[in-house]
């Protein structure tokens, strides 16, 4: 288990203090004490503003292990920069310990046996006791929900969104955006939206047949907290309908139009607000992008990327806080606020170590509660691991290796294709793998695993275009997403050239021959953003396979060679 | 097997080749269809803005506005259709405001191009690309 010692690194290392005297590399501050909640929660209340921010819970309401990716490749201006950085360059720029609790939870590597030693992470429950620790410190704190929260687990989809609902409305949010949460579709989203008791913001949700503001999301809503006047601006995934399947929603427009943004920011400004908050779910690199565009933002409280940094990024008079994902953090931003204007901040990215942190235990009841009809459902174990399991990463993760390989043995098939999303938490190897864990990284509602034929042509035109979707030297162009999965294809990528470049050596890993652009192949792949696709639901193809073998082995993946980075 | 350095060149060949050739004889009709709108005239920068989504959500109808204070006419183009005419909007003397926004049909990834003539008759170009995607996987 975790030593006091380790933890004390986590508590303090996030608690360092950094504002207007400038940044500070966390674990610099870290003093030698032992670590307890207390501790992991420790903050001297700074200023008259706190803001508390959540994002990308993908409904994971219990712990769960999360492995940060290894490949996040900046291109353009973002080449090297932060969330682009990782493993051991990761520790060294924050001063990060090799070994410690915060290497566990920031990084990937040596993810196996830190996760032993240091335990699962999350739990919506322990970020109840969080939150609740930070209201007895500032009652009116403005907790955010950046999206990206009700969709991604069994529980989820069987309740269409409402187990998580329940659970968030005990945490009670001020205000939330949305991304994944409209793939419920137009009837579902609309229903839940209309009955929360806080603000649904996105000033980028539009009404697509007129092309005007939504009436169901506002744009914004004003807080008075410490005596501030306070705007919070929504800013909702840009991508919806490209990046998720549009007929599902076919009501609504999005796209970033930050010509908007700065007239909501002027707009809430004239009528006196003292500081702008966005809670956003545009990405890290489009943030900061905007935030260079849009003036007269404060604090930009970014999701969708799924990154996790213990300082916030400075874009000119903008900070930009990224919180991570799968509940594995909760950020506290407090503010000094005066004269109309941010005089400071101190921020503190506080990890959600499950054995450190009591859970809260009305808010456990209440999962609990909405989990005990499907108990039974979600723990059948349905094999064993005897790899890491793990998704997060530009190309292939274990997760997609083995939904590749029950795609292309179940479906029979010569190639397979997984989505590169972000989310779904990992399974550790030695653990059974139950239908919980599958339905982590493959619910969603439009899961459907289709069979059909594409001309090699075609499968590099998708390879290109997905790749121009991460790869685009200008943040505006990307989606953040990683790169579509590839069972039994291989290639190389160079990321430093333009679209219709960068995709090369196509080879069909069984034969070793070279994708013909004119003949076709079997392709069996999932998440198709197309109406009326038909196939088992890709759980249920993934459940057989994994059935069927067993104990689930996989060899490291060599079949994408990447350059140009 | 792999693939042998002149296949790859064939390869990559028939691609550049593939999307190189439209996009040049349509690059020639637009700077043609600028020529005649503006008389050949010199085209400078500002005063004209052109909105446009950065990633069409449907090729098939993709949003834009322009906005030129003071203009007589804004001729927007295309740049990638196979025709690249999309309107030349006219404004009269009594209008109130030089501004237009319409939906059009881009064929592919292409740039959004406009030309403004303003009120010293001068001329002056706005231009975007708008990315039409088959779509990414959302994080």
């Amino acid at each position: 288990m975790i030593s006091r010692r380790d933890f004390l690194q986590v508590a303090m290392a996030s608690s360092a203090l950094v504002g207007a005297s400038g940044f500070g590399n966390w674990a610099r501050l870290a003093a030698q004490q032992a670590l307890t909640q207390d501790q992991l929660l420790q903050f001297d209340t700074f200023g008259n503003v706190s803001l508390i921010h959540v994002t990308d819970l993908h409904a994971q309401l219990k712990p769960i292990y999360f492995r940060e990716p290894e490949i996040n490749i900046g291109v353009g201006g973002n080449k090297g920069a932060v969330p682009h950085i990782t493993g051991a360059d990761f520790r060294r720029l924050y001063g990060i310990e090799d070994g410690s609790a915060d290497h566990y939870a920031l990084t990937y590597d040596d993810f196996t046996s830190l996760a032993k030693g240091y335990g699962k992470m999350g739990g919506l429950d322990r970020i109840a006791t969080v939150v609740k620790a930070i209201r007895a410190d500032r009652p009116d704190a403005i907790l955010l929900d950046g999206g990206d929260t009700w969709h991604g687990s069994y529980g989820c989809y069987h309740t269409q969104g409402q187990d998580v609902v329940n659970a968030m409305g005990l945490l009670k949010p001020d205000a939330m955006t949305f991304h994944w949460e409209f793939t419920l579709g137009t009837d579902r989203i609309t229903e839940l939206v209309e009955g929360l008791p806080f603000a649904a913001l996105g000033q980028n949700i539009f009404d697509s047949e007129w092309d005007e503001p939504s009436e169901l999301f506002k744009p914004y809503e004003f807080f008075e907290r410490g005596g501030v006047k306070i705007a919070v601006i929504g800013q909702a995934f840009p991508y919806m309908p490209i990046a998720n399947p549009g007929w599902m929603f076919p009501e609504f427009s999005f796209g970033i139009r930050d010509e908007n943004m700065q007239d909501m920011v002027d707009e809430v400004r004239s009528q006196g607000a003292e500081l702008v908050v966005c809670l956003s779910h545009n990405g890290f690199d489009v943030d900061k992008k905007m935030a260079g565009i849009v003036s007269g933002i404060d604090v930009i409280l970014s999701g969708h990327t799924h990154d996790a940094l213990p300082e916030p990024v400075l874009v000119g008079e903008t900070i930009v806080i990224a919180s991570g994902s799968n509940g594995k953090f909760v950020s506290r931003v407090d503010l000094d606020v005066r004269d109309g204007r941010m005089m400071g901040f101190r921020h503190k990215l506080i990890p959600i170590f499950s054995d450190v942190i009591a859970p809260d235990a009305e808010m456990a009841a209440q999962i609990d509660a909405d989990r005990a009809p499907y108990e039974a459902d979600l723990t059948e174990v349905l094999g064993q691991a005897d790899t890491l399991l793990y998704r997060r990463g530009n190309f292939n993760g274990t997760w997609d290796d083995l939904i590749c390989q029950a795609l292309l043995e179940q479906r029979d098939a010569q190639i397979a294709m997984s989505p590169g999303v972000r989310w779904g938490p990992s399974v550790l190897p030695g653990q059974d793998i139950t239908r919980e864990d599958v339905w982590n990284v493959t619910s969603m509602t439009y899961g459907k695993a289709y069979r059909t034929e594409m001309t090699g042509e075609f499968l590099k035109v998708v390879l290109e275009d997905v790749a121009d979707n991460i790869f685009n030297p200008d943040p505006y162009y990307q989606q953040g997403g990683d790169m579509v999965r590839m069972g039994g294809l291989g290639y190389s990528i160079d990321v430093s050239k333009p679209i219709g470049s960068r995709v090369s050596n196509m080879t069909l890993l069984a034969t070793g021959e070279t994708i013909d652009p004119a003949k076709s192949y079997t392709v069996a792949g999932w998440a198709s953003v197309n109406p009326d696709t038909e196939g088992p639901q890709i759980w249920d193809v993934v459940e057989a396979h994994i059935r069927a073998k067993g104990t689930v082995h996989l060899e490291p993946n060599t079949s994408v060679e990447v350059t140009g980075v | 097997m792999k693939l042998t350095r002149r296949e790859t060149m064939l390869l990559t060949a028939g691609a550049a080749a593939a999307t190189l050739l439209p996009a040049r004889a349509a690059l020639a009709a637009v700077d043609e269809k600028i020529a005649a709108f503006t008389g050949g005239a010199a085209v400078g920068e500002g005063g004209l803005t052109l909105t446009a989504p950065e990633i069409a959500e449907n090729g098939n109808t993709v949003p834009i506005e322009v906005d030129a204070p003071g203009a007589s006419a804004i001729l927007i183009l295309a740049a990638g259709n196979p025709n690249p005419d999309v309107a030349t909007v006219n404004f009269g003397p009594l209008a109130g405001r030089q501004y237009a926004s319409t939906r059009i049909r881009l064929a592919g990834t292409q740039d959004v191009v406009a030309v403004a003539k303003l009120a010293d008759g001068s001329f002056v170009q706005a231009r975007q690309e708008v990315k039409v995607t088959i779509g990414g996987c959302g994080g």
